[in-house]
């Protein structure tokens, strides 16, 4: 890779470049391609599919950890996401930060959501 | 270098969605990459409805019965199946980047072969849902 391209004058420290949200990409997709084996096998591995079945494998607190964190991923990932895509395609400053805040707010709204589907019962 | 020279070269500094888009020819990668987008993207927007029926499958027995009935509607089985193609054309897709990120299969020959590997495995998935889902099995 040439990392000798950007030219003499340019500060490559300092605001990331989007080196944190690469990399944090990244590191959510390998949790949530974890979780959604770890998924699959369990439901795969049932005998039947009912209700008991599968609330019994939500209803351990170690499943219930294991989805929260992978949710937390999800709305992460989901985040870096959308903001390229808002940065790509809006290029109004106004809308794009209004469209980003409302992303935002979409998430941690669907993040309280998630948590109390997990630790409702 | 003179005005008039520079002025007679074609500047291509956006592709125009209306005029430049319907005649770009997008190589197999860039389909990919493109569904990689609005499949996420879909995904972002049916979040709430996927916690939704999450939460009806977990609340009790009656709502677990009630995501049944829902799921005989033929628009809702096209709904899932709509988020269960995106799910995997992302999870397939983003997997061929990790494999990317870490320089393997960068040159172009590779890269079409995996883009072909992607829908290979994607689309047939996509349609083995569909046939459960319309209940052909």
């Amino acid at each position: 890779m040439a990392i000798d391209n950007i030219g003499p004058k340019r500060l490559v420290v300092g605001a990331h470049y989007g080196m944190r949200d690469w990399l944090a990409q990244r590191a959510t997709a390998i949790v949530m391609a974890a979780y959604t084996v770890i998924l699959l096998v369990t439901f795969l591995s049932a005998k039947e599919f009912s209700y008991e079945a599968w609330a019994g494998v939500f209803a351990m607190q170690w499943f219930k950890v294991v989805t929260f964190v992978a949710f937390v991923a999800l709305f992460y990932h989901v985040w870096v996401g959308v903001r390229d895509i808002w940065m790509d395609y809006v290029k109004s400053v106004g809308l794009r930060l209004t469209l980003q805040i409302a992303t935002v707010l979409w998430l941690i709204g669907c993040a309280g959501y998630a948590a109390q589907i997990i630790w409702r019962a | 270098m003179s005005d008039d020279v520079k002025k007679s070269r074609p500047e291509f500094r956006n592709i125009h969605a209306l005029t430049d888009l319907p005649n770009y020819r997008l190589p197999l990668a860039g389909f990919i990459s493109i569904l990689h987008r609005i499949s996420g993207f879909l995904l972002f927007l049916m979040l709430p409805f996927i916690l939704y029926l999450l939460d009806l499958s977990l609340l009790s027995e009656d709502t677990f019965g009630y995501l049944k009935g829902l799921v005989d509607h033929w628009y809702v089985k096209l709904i899932i199946l709509a988020l269960s193609w995106g799910y995997l054309h992302h999870f397939c897709a983003g997997i061929r980047h990790l494999v990317m990120d870490v320089h393997i299969g960068l040159d172009k020959d590779s890269a079409r072969r995996s883009a072909a590997t992607v829908f290979a495995i994607s689309l047939p998935l996509a349609a083995l849902v569909a046939l459960k889902l319309f209940g052909a099995f």
